[in-house]
């Protein structure tokens, strides 16, 4: 049983001006009046009634620039660079925002048209300070690519040279340069709409009109939850990630530094774009290569503690089952996946109150930190002080992540440097590594090699899918295969906002070695879930998450869950504000598709079957998941933030 | 000192509810056909017609729908609906009421500009009678139209009185014009249907109704039917609100209100056209030069680079910021007269303003931006000598 919470206009919190108040599309161009003919450019097509000029003319490969338009977020209609002719019309037509409803003509490439467009760029390039061999990004910009496409020789109406603003480097993950802002609103959109968070807004009139946070103040400030899902949806470079390269290579560069990387299952399906490779397509060993010839010592595969993570939040949600059903305790539940920081730091803003369900497992990111300069170092008989943990990830949170005060839990600061995609990929530019020709190499030991299921934790659903396989598994004594065909626990895939499942438990077996390691276990049998129904959901995107949460509060169906993935950003990990951009629902299913596909093809599937696993509870956490060693080094404490924020 | 001029039909002497009692024996259906028939357009400027609009919204199925009397009252020049609100209340509401009975809409809200505050306790009053009266509220005397209205304040954005911004700003909103279509008429305020008319309009509309679609069709021109009030200042003798026939000339009001000699009028406020005396002939009408009322007389000693110039500093503060070509193109405009009144700008870059204006014209997202050039534009058109060729002093 699945079900889906759709988000509608009604409870949007978009400017009502920059949303809704589009006539709805006709779902069945069947029905009578269910179509609609349309002449544009001279091409004759029928489209469903209410489709935009500009879904009709991309529909029949003709092309009109957009600037303001994103396929994730609502209508604005504000950049005007899309206007077209519409016969009839005293005006040009802003084509993304003007649904058609009667029979129309219109001409995409008009002398008026053109010069208007050539015009309004001008507009846009007086005020957009800056050159481009300066700006990070120098050929993937949308304003520069339309400069391009638009002949533009001079600068018509001057362009500022001197800066107006300050940037905005507060925050640990996300940079702000509105000298380079062009005012079409997507970060206000995404921000307040897609992820209803609302950092961002639009304050001042006219031409001195600009973004602003509450009160002007810097975005560490602020509510601000670090997803950078405005960065991926940034035209120009007025949005970015806060770039560490610099040190990065600094250390690399230092001979008594032991540089280290950990990399996450998403960039490997994503690294390729910045190559000029299609979305999804997977480079996960190519990259090992690559790494250690750009300096690294040691590549790691978070995959790693992306298990250990199953094992050891699976481990938390059964102590947490048997206090509420068996000992009658006073437990919260559901219990939530404590792996996206910024869904971590949307509920300790939004919802402080509900922090107790946060499982207290670190992120695979964190654990992997803390392992690395305790472990590892132990291991490899290396000074942990001399250690420096990188992190590729897809996620400009984990850059404030491994900057939480309390992720020290070695001794040192658990990760040093949260890398994003781009960031590495820039890296390997400078290096002149051309990655998709790069010879395969391995992971590092000692923690292995890749595992299915550690890089489904890339897609939205994997957490979920992953434990499933290794709690039924653990709790039935049954091979997830005879229970999922392929294991592929398909309920949980997709990409609706919210799904949610219903998991019986089919038969009970033995309590596995695994978990007995740790002796404090307050059961020895499984009986107390002798014919239970397992209920979980999976929701990503931190607008459907505060439907789940409000519904939580309410008392209604996922208040009866017992454990919930939450991902703060739209399609998860794969569509992460560390991602390269643009980004697009297509893109983010191209990469969830190379994901899914490397977990069909590893030989590991299980995290409770990871041998690196294994080992290190043997030899290292040697009083099991959840034991003391455990708490001591993979888990973690919250803090309860608010909305008001002195 | 605003001098009202008493004319046929807004300050007539209205029998009172006399179009209210005639609407309501009539069925939805008659009533938006005889405003239809009498050509009645929108006295705030656009020139809609009103017959049209109502119908639309009388078309469209929702449980609740609206009518929103747009007082936000902004335009440069134009002051004629204060005074309607301050002298004939009751027709404005009697408007709205038969609006409500047309449309089917069970609510009506009032929009008075933030300025106009001052009026809000005597039309609070008003609205207290008409309850009492049985002129608001459930069964309107004794017919099955339930109807009231409120008043929201607007806060003093000028974008406000464009009808999407207005409805965004009465939803808690920056005021911010929306993408047209869908128009309010089938998606406004709480994305229900809603009419957003002038206050004349209403007063118009009540006029109408008791006195018949042919009677209004008898005043003005075959497309311009109807009086009009015109808000007159500047250089004449009697400024003041002055109600003609639509269709008069250019040179017939001059002479009226005592402005012969002029060099130049500005027809529509600060977002209309400034015609020179040479076009004095032309009718104010929407066939002729079209106005939502506002006349200001410019006489021979006025130095039109400044009235350009103050109108675009008016502009400047008003965009409301959102679509490119209205945010910076306004400003680059103001910029550019101020290069001409310092002799600054070359004859090529003012063919690129010029242009820039056209593209305004055209692209801007809601009529604030698109008209807001035509002040600009024709000035240049039709003062070029005067305008060109300063030097940083002052006047060649």
């Amino acid at each position: 049983m699945s079900s889906r919470i759709e988000r509608t206009a009604s409870i949007s919190r978009a400017p009502v001006s920059q949303r809704g108040h589009v006539v709805p599309v006709s779902a069945d161009p069947e029905a009578i009046g269910g179509t609609v003919s349309v002449t544009i450019d001279g091409i004759e097509a029928k489209v469903p009634l209410g489709t935009t000029i500009l879904d009709a003319a991309r529909a029949l490969g003709l092309k009109i620039p957009t600037l303001c338009h994103h396929p994730d977020l609502e209508v604005a209609g504000v950049c005007r660079i899309c206007v077209v002719e519409v016969e009839g019309q005293r005006t040009l037509q802003a084509a993304c925002a003007f649904p058609i409803t009667s029979p129309i003509r219109v001409q995409t490439h008009t002398r008026k048209v053109r010069q208007a467009r050539r015009r309004i760029l001008d507009l846009m390039l007086s005020k957009h300070v800056g050159e481009c061999y300066t700006c990070f990004r120098n050929l993937n910009c949308e304003l520069q690519t339309l400069a391009k496409e638009y002949g533009v020789d001079f600068f018509r109406f001057g362009h500022e040279a001197a800066r107006r603003h300050q940037v905005d480097d507060s925050s640990y993950s996300v940079r702000r340069d509105m000298d380079k802002c062009i005012l079409c609103r997507r970060c206000v959109r995404t921000c307040i709409d897609l992820q209803e968070v609302g950092v961002l807004e639009a304050v001042g009139r006219s031409d001195g009109t600009r973004i602003a946070t509450f009160l002007d103040k810097p975005l560490n400030d602020v509510v601000c939850i670090n997803c950078g899902q405005c960065i991926n949806r940034c035209p120009t470079a007025a949005l970015g990630a806060m770039d560490p390269t610099d040190d990065v290579w600094i250390d690399i560069n230092d001979p008594k530094k032991h540089v280290v990387i950990q990399t996450a299952p998403a960039p490997r399906a994503a690294i390729g774009e910045c190559f000029g490779l299609p979305p999804g397509t997977p480079l996960t060993f190519e990259m090992n290569t690559a790494m250690k010839t750009i300096g690294f010592d040691r590549v790691f595969d978070t995959n790693f503690t992306a298990d250990l993570t199953i094992i050891e939040e699976g481990t938390e949600l059964l102590l947490r089952l048997h206090e509420a059903l068996v000992q009658k305790k006073d437990v919260a539940l559901p219990q939530f996946t404590s792996c996206s920081p910024g869904w971590v730091k949307y509920l300790e803003h939004f919802y402080p109150e509900m922090i107790p369900n946060l499982s207290t497992a670190k992120s695979p990111q964190q654990m992997f930190g803390a392992l690395i300069k305790t472990f590892y170092a132990q291991k490899a008989g290396i000074d942990p002080a001399s250690i420096v943990a990188c992190a590729l990830m897809p996620c400009s949170a984990k850059k404030y992540e491994c900057n939480r005060p309390e992720m020290c839990d070695s001794g040192h600061k658990d990760v040093d440097y949260g890398l994003v995609t781009r960031e590495l990929g820039q890296m390997f530019h400078e290096a002149g590594i051309d990655l998709p020709k790069m010879p395969k190499g391995a992971f590092d030991d000692p923690f292995g090699t890749a595992t299915g299921s550690g890089v489904i934790f890339g897609a939205t659903g994997g957490v979920m899918e992953a434990a499933i396989r290794t709690v039924v598994e653990l709790v039935t004594g049954l091979k997830i295969e005879d229970v999922f065909a392929h294991a592929d626990v398909l309920p949980v895939r997709g990409f609706d906002g919210v799904r949610y499942v219903e998991l019986p438990i089919p038969a009970i077996g033995e309590v596995p070695d695994l978990l007995k390691m740790n002796k404090g276990l307050p059961f020895s049998d499984w009986k107390w879930l002798e014919g239970a129904v397992l209920k979980v959901a999976v929701c990503h995107g931190t607008a459907n998450a505060k439907r789940v949460v409000e519904d939580i509060k309410a008392g209604g169906t996922f208040s009866k869950c017992h454990f919930i993935e939450f991902m703060a950003c739209p399609g998860g990990c794969l569509g992460g504000g560390g991602m390269p951009i643009p980004t697009s629902p297509e893109i983010r299913a191209a990469r969830a598709k190379a994901i899914y596909a490397e977990d069909a093809s590893y030989e590991i599937r299980k995290a409770h079957e990871n041998p690196a696993v294994i080992r290190l509870y043997q030899e290292f956490l040697t009083d099991g998941p959840c034991g003391e060693k455990s708490h001591h080094l993979l888990h973690t404490h919250y803090t309860p933030r608010g909305k008001y924020i002195a | 000192m605003s001098a009202v001029k008493k004319g046929l039909v807004t300050f007539a002497a209205a029998v009172p509810e006399e179009g209210l009692k005639a609407a309501l024996a009539r069925p939805r259906s008659e009533v938006i056909a005889e405003v239809t028939a009498s050509k009645l357009r929108g006295r705030g400027g656009a020139g809609f017609p009103t017959g049209v609009k109502w119908n639309l919204a009388a078309a469209a199925t929702a449980p609740a729908k609206w009518v929103v009397c747009n007082a936000d009252e902004g335009e440069p020049g134009t002051f004629k609906d204060r005074v309607i609100l301050t002298e004939a209340p009751d027709l404005v509401l009697e408007g709205m009421t038969i609006a409500a009975w047309a449309i089917g809409a069970a609510r009506g809200i009032l929009y008075l500009r933030g300025e106009y505050a001052y009026l809000r306790d005597s039309l609070e009053k008003v609205l207290a009678r008409r309850r009492e009266k049985g002129l608001l509220g459930t069964g309107i005397l004794g017919s099955p139209l339930s109807f009231d209205v409120e008043i929201r304040m607007g806060s003093g954005a000028y974008v406000c009185g464009e009808e999407t911004a207005l409805i965004e700003s009465l939803e808690g909103h920056r005021g911010e014009p929306r993408n047209r279509p869908p128009f309010p008429v089938d998606c406004g305020y709480r994305s229900e249907p809603t009419i957003v008319n002038n206050v004349e309009t209403f007063a118009c509309a009540a006029m109408v109704l008791a006195k018949g679609a042919e009677w209004f069709r008898g005043i003005g021109t075959e497309v311009s039917t109807g009086p009009k009030l015109f808000s007159v200042s500047g250089d004449c003798r009697e400024p003041g609100v002055w109600e003609f026939p639509l269709g008069i000339t250019i040179a017939g009001l001059l002479a009226a209100v005592g402005g012969e000699g002029a060099k130049a009028v500005q027809v529509g406020g600060a977002s209309g056209r400034c015609v020179p005396a040479a076009e004095f002939g032309r009718t104010l009408a929407f066939e002729g030069v079209p106005t939502g009322g506002s006349i200001i007389v410019f006489g021979p000693r006025r130095d039109m680079l400044h009235v350009a110039e103050n109108f675009l500093e008016f502009f400047v503060d008003e965009s409301c910021g959102q679509c490119t070509p209205c945010r910076e193109g306004n400003a680059k405009l103001l910029e550019g007269v101020r290069m001409l009144r310092e002799g600054r700008c070359s004859w090529a870059y003012l063919q690129e303003l010029q242009k820039l204006g056209e593209v305004m014209q055209l692209a801007s997202k809601c009529g604030l931006g698109q008209s807001s050039p035509n002040a600009f534009l024709s000035i240049v058109e039709h003062f070029r000598p005067e305008i060109m060729g300063r030097t940083a002093g002052g006047n060649a």
